[in-house]
């Protein structure tokens, strides 16, 4: 099975993440690596091919600035075979509509797939809509959200915790599916696993590679835009009590009461 | 006046939820409300009717009911597409459907996409949406530029308000290809009702973590008697201690009551992100230097097996 994960290279969550004056995430002045949610991704796509044991082959795809080699880096380190990056000046900018066009341009020219696996969300624009968009602009089913994974033969099942129902869902290859942080701990690099990693194929394609005008995508052909960013005012620490001396239940009810609480 | 096709929310028990009627609430705002209804809408269009909607699109779903979400795309797509030029705006609920929905109509009819908007109104160039971003950390107020603005929008982003409008029931039978049929429901398994209010849309949320080391019946006491929903960190969940759909924070919920108490929960980013809008925020911890505490209103430093036992006796005293 020729299995491609998607991953997004994004800003560090823990560190101080902020907007450029254009209303676009900065991208550069903060620290970036592979989006956590996208390692359960590789995880799970690496894990069908260890149970298929056969030719399967996990190819690694990431869209964003140079900066994102990194997570393909580290995509290819946990056990990934091979990776691609798109990168081209022109996508700065571009919102998930056009982020899509370019990872299914970026697939179609892997060719021959049969599995695409996507994390649940990226944890900065944290949007969710790019496996749906994907599979749209694909013309396969989308598997999504899937907090376990099972392949039997041609067809992949999933099961998804929804608001409303626990689902088992199932479509035949090839397909789009996501995983959530429910579906199992991502592998840490091994020594070998990094010593390996250097010696395995990464390409780098561009715009012109996968034959979309600079026009189609960032910032300037965005179909919405963020017209202002604010920050939040940081919430100010309020009164904090003790219980040593057994009193700070009755001072919590005291304020929850004062405001009306109780 | 130009139309607002609202898509109504999974029916629960047969009847719609509180979100939808938010929905419908904000779709006034911006134009004549029309609510599309997936399934049996006989039982809803009063409803619907009451909180302004002029048109109710009855979606016959007999085929596509185990296909999961493509078909529904599909669909309004194509309500979309009848509806011309003229229509102001999609709304829909900020589910892990409600996104995907609007991800692939988005795709289909060449639109821009907001997905979890907590406010939309209506502005000179179209409906302006406001979101909170980076784990709270920012607001941003953003428009759609093509095609029809299509927004996902939370659930506590408006006061539903009634106003009657027509409700004129009309039945529609989309026209689903192949393709969408694709992905196929094989088993569904309905989540137990717990009794408490919607974690999403609860006035209060009274949360666990690890700290409640497995025991989360004192949480639940609590939280019966301030009528909240319960929540949980995902150290808590992860620990088996509670289902996920009660996860609060990056991966779970986002909640935004108007008090949030966090017991046994030390605050990292991640749970924040699904906590830090709400009004009033109280945490009990044992630990002093736990980050929670740089958010709260009121804070106790405490073990909560002491304290929350304590706290709703005395909770329950009041309350006579
Ligand atoms: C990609 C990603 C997504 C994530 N998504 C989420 C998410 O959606 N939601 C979420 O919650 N987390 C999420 N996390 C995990 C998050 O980083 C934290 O690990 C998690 O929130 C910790 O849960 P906790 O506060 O219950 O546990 P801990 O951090 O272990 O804190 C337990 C707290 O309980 C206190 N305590 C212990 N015993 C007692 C007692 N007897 N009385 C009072 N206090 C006591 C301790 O002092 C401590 O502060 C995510 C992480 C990642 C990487
Ligand atoms: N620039 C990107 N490059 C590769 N994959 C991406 C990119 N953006 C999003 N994805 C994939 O789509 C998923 C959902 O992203 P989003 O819709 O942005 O929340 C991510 O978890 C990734 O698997």
């Amino acid at each position: 099975m020729n299995i491609v994960v998607c991953v997004k290279h994004v800003p560090d969550a823990t560190a101080d993440r902020r907007f450029e004056d254009d209303g676009t995430v900065d991208r550069v002045g903060v620290d970036g690596l592979l989006s956590e949610l996208d390692e359960y991704a590789v995880e799970q796509a690496l894990q069908v091919r260890e149970r298929l044991g056969d030719d399967s082959e996990v190819t690694v795809l990431s869209v964003g600035p140079q900066q994102a080699v990194d997570a393909i880096r580290k995509s290819l380190q946990m056990g990934a075979d091979k990776g691609v990056h798109v990168v081209d000046d022109a996508i700065a900018g571009s919102d998930s509509v056009a982020t899509s066009l370019v990872i299914a341009e970026a697939v179609r020219r892997i060719g021959a797939w049969d599995l695409v696996v996507c994390g649940m969300a990226s944890t900065d624009g944290s949007m969710g809509v790019v496996p749906a968009m994907l599979a749209e602009r694909l013309g396969v089913p989308a598997l999504t959200l899937g907090s376990s994974v099972e392949v039997e033969g041609d067809i992949v099942r999933i099961r998804r915790d929804g608001d409303t129902a626990t689902e088992t869902v199932e479509a035949t290859i090839p397909l789009v599916m996501s995983v959530t942080d429910q579906s199992g701990e991502a592998r840490y690099p091994s020594f070998k696993g990094i010593m390996a990693a250097k010696k395995k194929p990464l390409e780098t394609w561009s715009l012109a590679d996968l034959g979309i005008g600079p026009e189609q995508v960032g910032l300037s052909a965005a179909w919405s835009v963020v017209q202002s960013t604010e920050a939040r005012p940081p919430r100010t620490k309020g009164q904090v009590v003790t219980d040593e001396d057994g009193s700070g239940a009755a001072a919590l009810v005291e304020f929850l009461a004062s405001k009306k609480f109780v | 006046m130009s139309e607002v096709l609202v898509l109504v929310d999974t029916l629960v028990d047969g009847k719609v939820g509180k979100p939808t009627l938010e929905l419908l609430t904000i779709a006034r705002r911006l134009g004549e409300p029309v609510a599309v209804v997936f399934g049996e809408a006989s039982g809803v269009t009063d409803v619907l009717a009451s909180y302004g909607a002029e048109r109710v699109v009855a979606v016959d779903d007999t085929e596509v009911r185990e296909h999961l979400v493509a078909p529904k795309a599909e669909a309004l797509s194509e309500l979309v597409e009848k509806a011309g030029p003229d229509l102001a705006a999609v709304l829909l609920p900020s589910g892990g459907e409600g996104k995907e929905i609007a991800g692939r109509l988005a795709v289909r009819t060449g639109s821009g996409l907001i997905t979890d908007a907590v406010d939309v109104q209506a502005g000179a160039d179209g409906p302006v949406t406001t979101q909170s971003v980076f784990a709270g950390g920012y607001t941003v107020q953003a428009r759609v530029t093509r095609g029809v603005p299509i927004v996902t929008v939370k659930p506590n982003s408006a006061t539903p308000e009634q106003a009657r409008g027509a409700g004129t029931v009309e039945a529609f039978r989309p026209t689903v290809s192949d393709a969408a049929r694709g992905a196929r429901i094989t088993a569904s398994a309905p989540r137990q009702a717990s009794g408490r209010p919607e974690l999403t849309e609860a006035a209060i949320v009274v949360s666990g973590g690890r700290g409640t080391g497995g025991n989360f019946e004192e949480v639940e006491a609590f939280a019966d008697s301030l009528g909240a929903a319960v929540g949980a960190s995902r150290a808590a969940v992860d620990s088996g201690w509670m289902p996920h759909a009660f996860q609060v924070g990056q991966t779970g919920k986002t909640v935004s009551p108007q008090l949030y108490v966090a017991n046994g929960i030390s605050g990292a980013i991640q749970h924040r992100a699904g906590m830090q809008t709400s009004k009033t925020i109280v945490a009990v911890n044992k630990d002093e230097e736990a980050p929670i505490f740089e958010l709260v209103d009121f804070g106790v430093v405490g073990d909560l097996h002491t304290v929350l036992p304590a706290a709703t006796e005395q909770v329950r005293q009041r309350k006579g």
